[in-house]
C-alpha cells in the first residue's frame, strides 16, 4: 500500500490557554486507503494528545465528525486522504461557538431542530397492526430519513451564516421527513412553526447545502417541495 | 472541581436503543434522565443495518415458536430459554408499536412491514430460511434510533449529552447513583436516583479489527465488576463474517439475505461444504470459523487472509434499494460498486453475548442464585439474560435492546413505590476526584496509545475466532503486564474540557478488567460452543458445560461460579445447519 506524507493544518483554540484561535502544522504519514479521521487520531496517539475532536462510529453513520476539510463541511471518517492534496486544512464547522479545536457547540443547530416538533404526531388510537404506508408513500421521505444530525449543510448556508435565527436546512429537511409521511398529522402546525418567524422562506436558495450533505441528501429539493406545499396551503387558506 | 447535584427517579446510562426504550416506559411514572458519552444520535445503536427479528408472518407464514427454537439452536444451547421464548413472543407486538411511534420500515407492495432472510432464522424448526427480519432499508437501527429518541424527547426524558460516567455508586447493594464527567464544562455532575438502568453497549474496541463504535469501550461494565458485580458467559464474543477487509466496517448479513454468497480464492461457493441447509445463511459463529478454515488452508483470495462476499447476481435495483448504505461504503472506502465487483471481507469483532447478568426484568443479578442488586437494572449489549447464550443470531440483537429495555422499565414502574432513594456519599465523590487528578498528573515514560493497540493486539491474537490454552495463559500474562506498565502512563493535557486523552487513559483502565474477564472465562471453559472455540478441546461438553459463567473480583483475583442453563422445550442435540 503506497504511503504519503500529509501536512495536517488544524485549526486550535483551547479556552483555558487563551482567547486566540491559531493554526498549527501537524507532518504525518498515511496509507492511500486512511481517511482523515485516521490522520487526527494518529496526531492525537503520537503528536499532540491534547487536539479534540468528536468521534465515534468511523464509518458515516453516526454524525460525529463534521468538520470543516480544505473549505467544504465534511465526515473526517468519510474523506479519503488520497482525494486530498498534500497539506489538508481543518477548521470546525463554521457558525457554532467553538468549546475546543475542532469540537463545537451544537447546540444552537439541535435547538433549531427542536422547534420543528421532531416526532410523529398521530392522534388516532393505534391499530393492533402496523399502520399501512404503501411503498410509493415512502418513497418520498426515503431520502429524508437518512438524515444523521452532523449538521454539514445548515452551517454550510449563507443565511445562517448571517442570521442565527435561521432555521437552517436541517431542521427543514426534518420537518419535511414528517410532513410527507403519510402516518403523521401535524402537518399543518410544522408548517406553520418552520414559516414563522425566520424561517423557509428566507430560504433564498443559495443552494450551498445542496453538495454539503455527507449522505448525499438533496436539501434543496425537499426545500423546494416545502415551499411549494406552504404557498399551496396558504391560497387555500385565503380562499 | 465544580459540582453539580441531580436527583432523578430513575437515570439510565446510554442513550441506544435499550435505555431509550428502558426510559420511555419509566417516564410514564417519573423523572428520567438519560446520560450519554456521545450525542444520543450518536449511539452506536445508529449503527445496526439489517433488521429486527419478529414473526410477523407479512411476507411468508412465520410462527413465534419458530423463532424460538432458532434463538436456542443458534445459542449453542446455553440461552436460556424461559428469557428467549419471551423475547420471540414479545417480538411481535414490540416490532408493531415501533412501527405507530414512527420508524419507517421498508414495505411490501401492500403496504404492510416488508421482511427478508437473516442468518440461522428458518421456518418449520429449521427447514429452510424465512423471511423474518424487519428492516429499513440497510439501516435499521438509524431509523429506529431516531424514532425512539424523538418519542422519549417528547414525553419528558431529560437528555444529559457528552457526560462521560466515572462512577456507578453501590453502597449496601442498593444502586445509590451516579457520578460523571460533563465534557465541554469540565463540571462533575453526581445523581441520585431511585434506580439505575445501565444500556451501555459493547465493547468490540478490545479488539484490533472491529465493526464497533470508538465509543465501544464497556468501562461501565468494569465499574460494576470492580464492585462485586459479576459479569457472566464474557468468553462468547461474536466475529461477524463479513467485515470489510482491513477496516473492519459491518457488511449486513441482509447482505446474503438478499442472495450474496461468500466465494473463496478458487471460486467456490464454500457454505455448501459448511453447512449444506443453510449454506451463506448459517449462523454467523459457523460462517466465520468456515471462512477462516478457508483462508488457513490457503484458500483466501490469492492466498491472502479474506474471502469475497459476491453480490454481483443480485439485480442492481435491489441493491440499491435495500442495501443503499453498505454498496455506499463500498464505494467510499474499497472504490467498487458491488454491483459490478466482488467484496473482500473477513470477520470483524462485533457482538458481546456476555455481560451484566440480569433476570428477565433486567435486574442485576450479585450472585448466582435469585439476589439483586437493589434498584440496578441492565439492558442491551451490555446486559446477558441470556437470550444470545454462546452464539447470538442476526436481528436479535436490536429485538433484544427494546424487549428488555422495555422490561426493565415496566419492572421499575410496577416497583416504583418499592424503591428507595439512593444517596451518594461524599467519600465517592472524592474518589473520583483522585482518580483524575492521579491520571493527569502522571508523568511516566508509557504512551497511552501504545498500551491500548497491544491489548489490541494481544485480544485479537489470542481471544479471537481460535483459541487455545497455551494462548489464552499468554494473553493473561500480557494482559497483566500491559496493566503494570499503565501505572507509568503520562497524559500531556491537564485541562478537564473535552479532555480526550484523560477518557482514553479511564477506558483503557477499565478495559484491562474486561479483557482479563474474557480471557480468563475462555480457559476456563475447555469445550467449543457457539462462538468460544477451543482448537484443544473442538467438541461441545454438554455433561460438563451445559452451564453459564459467572466471573467475580474478589481482591486482586477473578474467581468463578456457574449457573445452570434455564431449559424448558427444547433438549440439546448436535447442531446441523
Amino acid at each position: 500500500m503506497e504511503e504519503k506524507v500529509y501536512i495536517f493544518r488544524i485549526k486550535r483554540f483551547n479556552p483555558q490557554s487563551g482567547p486566540e484561535s491559531y493554526f498549527q502544522d501537524f507532518e504525518i504519514v498515511l496509507s492511500e486507503y486512511e481517511r482523515v479521521l485516521d490522520g487526527l487520531l494518529k496526531i492525537q496517539s503520537e503528536l499532540d494528545p491534547s487536539l479534540a475532536f468528536r468521534r465515534s462510529c468511523a464509518h458515516g453513520i453516526c454524525g460525529s465528525c463534521a468538520m470543516r476539510i480544505n473549505k467544504k463541511n465534511r465526515l473526517a471518517c468519510q474523506t479519503l486522504v488520497k482525494e486530498l492534496p498534500k497539506v489538508i486544512t481543518i477548521e470546525p464547522l463554521p457558525g457554532l461557538p467553538v468549546i475546543k479545536d475542532l469540537v463545537v457547540d451544537m447546540d444552537p443547530f439541535f435547538e433549531k431542530i427542536a422547534e420543528v416538533m421532531p416526532y410523529l404526531i398521530n392522534r388516532d388510537p393505534p391499530p393492533e397492526r402496523e399502520r399501512l404506508q404503501r411503498p410509493e408513500d415512502q418513497e418520498k421521505i426515503l431520502e429524508a430519513i437518512t438524515c444523521i444530525l452532523c449538521g454539514c449543510c445548515t452551517t454550510s448556508c449563507p443565511v445562517y451564516q448571517q442570521s442565527k435565527d435561521y432555521i437552517g436546512p436541517s431542521a427543514l429537511l426534518r420537518a419535511y421527513r414528517f410532513i410527507f409521511d403519510t402516518r403523521d398529522q401535524a402537518g399543518k402546525e410544522r408548517l406553520e412553526r418552520i414559516t414563522s418567524k425566520i424561517g423557509l422562506f428566507h430560504c433564498h436558495s443559495a443552494l450551498k447545502c445542496l453538495n454539503a450533505c455527507p449522505k448525499g441528501i438533496d436539501l434543496p429539493a425537499h426545500i423546494f417541495k416545502l415551499k411549494k406545499l406552504a404557498l399551496k396551503t396558504a391560497i387555500r387558506r385565503k380562499d | 472541581m465544580e459540582e453539580k447535584r441531580h436527583y432523578f427517579d430513575v437515570v439510565v446510562i446510554g442513550s441506544g436503543l435499550a435505555g431509550l426504550r428502558a426510559s420511555i416506559e419509566a417516564v410514564k411514572v417519573g423523572s428520567v434522565a438519560v446520560l450519554t458519552k456521545l450525542y444520543p444520535t450518536r449511539s452506536h445503536s445508529t449503527a445496526a443495518q439489517g433488521g429486527i427479528g419478529a414473526a410477523l408472518g407479512n411476507e411468508e407464514p412465520d410462527d413465534p415458536a419458530w423463532h424460538t427454537f432458532d434463538t436456542v439452536k443458534g445459542s449453542d444451547y446455553l440461552g436460556d430459554q424461559d428469557a428467549i421464548e419471551l423475547m420471540c413472543y414479545e417480538a411481535i407486538p414490540t416490532v408493531i408499536e415501533l412501527e405507530h411511534m414512527g420508524v419507517p420500515f421498508s414495505r411490501t407492495p401492500e403496504g404492510k412491514i416488508a421482511q427478508r432472510r437473516f442468518g440461522g432464522h428458518t421456518k418449520h424448526f429449521g427447514a429452510e430460511p424465512v423471511r423474518r427480519a424487519c428492516y429499513s432499508a440497510d439501516r435499521t437501527g438509524h431509523a429506529v434510533l431516531f424514532a425512539l429518541f424523538e418519542q422519549a424527547n417528547r414525553l419528558g426524558v431529560r437528555f444529559f449529552e457528552e457526560c462521560q460516567v466515572l462512577d456507578i455508586v453501590i453502597e449496601d447493594n442498593k444502586v445509590q447513583g451516579i457520578i460523571a464527567l460533563e465534557l465541554k464544562s469540565g463540571i462533575l455532575h453526581i445523581f441520585e436516583a431511585k434506580a439505575v438502568v445501565v444500556a451501555v453497549g459493547g465493547f468490540g474496541r478490545l479488539f484490533k479489527v472491529t465493526s464497533n463504535a470508538l465509543a465501544s469501550t464497556g468501562e461501565c461494565l468494569s465499574m460494576l465488576f470492580e464492585q462485586g458485580v459479576p459479569l457472566e458467559d464474557m468468553e462468547f464474543f461474536q466475529f461477524h463474517p463479513t467485515g470489510i477487509y482491513g477496516l473492519g466496517i459491518l457488511i449486513t448479513e441482509g447482505a446474503r439475505g438478499e442472495g450474496g454468497i461468500l466465494i473463496n480464492g478458487l471460486g467456490e461457493r464454500f457454505m455448501e461444504k459448511y453447512a449444506p441447509t443453510l449454506k451463506d445463511l448459517a449462523p454467523r459463529d459457523v460462517v466465520a470459523r468456515a471462512m477462516l478454515q478457508e483462508i488457513r488452508e490457503g484458500r483466501g483470495i490469492n492466498g491472502k487472509d479474506y474471502v469475497y462476499l459476491d453480490l454481483r447476481h443480485i439485480p442492481r435495483e435491489i441493491i440499491e434499494k435495500r442495501l443503499p448504505e453498505i454498496s455506499s461504503f463500498c464505494k467510499i472506502y474499497l472504490g467498487i460498486d458491488p454491483a459490478e465487483a466482488p467484496i473482500p471481507v473477513a470477520p470483524t469483532a462485533h457482538y458481546a453475548m456476555g455481560g451484566i447478568p440480569t433476570d428477565i426484568h433486567g435486574r442485576v443479578r450479585a450472585d448466582i442464585g435469585e439476589t439483586f442488586i437493589e434498584g440496578l437494572y441492565s439492558a442491551g449489549e451490555c446486559a446477558c439474560v441470556s437470550v444470545h447464550g454462546a452464539n447470538r443470531l442476526g436481528c436479535n440483537s436490536l429485538l433484544d435492546t427494546l424487549v428488555f429495555g422495555r422490561q426493565a422499565g415496566k419492572h421499575i414502574v410496577q416497583n416504583f413505590k418499592d424503591l428507595t432513594k439512593g444517596s451518594v456519599p461524599r467519600a465517592r465523590i472524592e474518589r473520583v476526584k483522585d482518580m483524575i487528578k492521579d491520571f493527569i498528573n502522571r508523568k511516566g515514560k508509557e504512551r497511552l496509545s501504545n498500551l491500548r493497540e497491544e491489548l489490541q493486539e494481544v485480544m485479537t491474537t489470542y481471544c479471537s475466532v481460535f483459541r487455545d490454552e497455551e494462548g489464552l495463559k499468554r494473553a493473561i500474562e500480557s494482559i497483566r503486564d500491559l496493566r503494570e506498565r499503565f501505572k507509568y502512563i503520562s497524559l500531556r493535557d491537564s485541562s478537564l474540557i473535552f479532555n480526550q486523552e484523560l477518557l482514553n487513559a479511564f477506558e483503557l483502565y477499565h478495559m484491562f478488567n474486561l479483557a482479563e474477564v474474557i480471557a480468563q472465562s475462555a480457559l476456563m471453559r475447555t469445550e467449543s460452543r457457539g462462538a468460544h472455540y477451543r482448537v484443544d478441546f473442538p467438541s461441545r461438553d454438554d455433561e460438563a458445560w451445559l452451564k453459564h459463567t459467572f466471573a467475580f473480583k474478589r481482591g486482586e483475583e477473578i474467581v468463578f461460579k456457574y449457573r445452570p442453563v434455564m431449559i424448558t422445550k427444547f433438549t440439546p442435540q448436535e447442531r446441523k445447519f
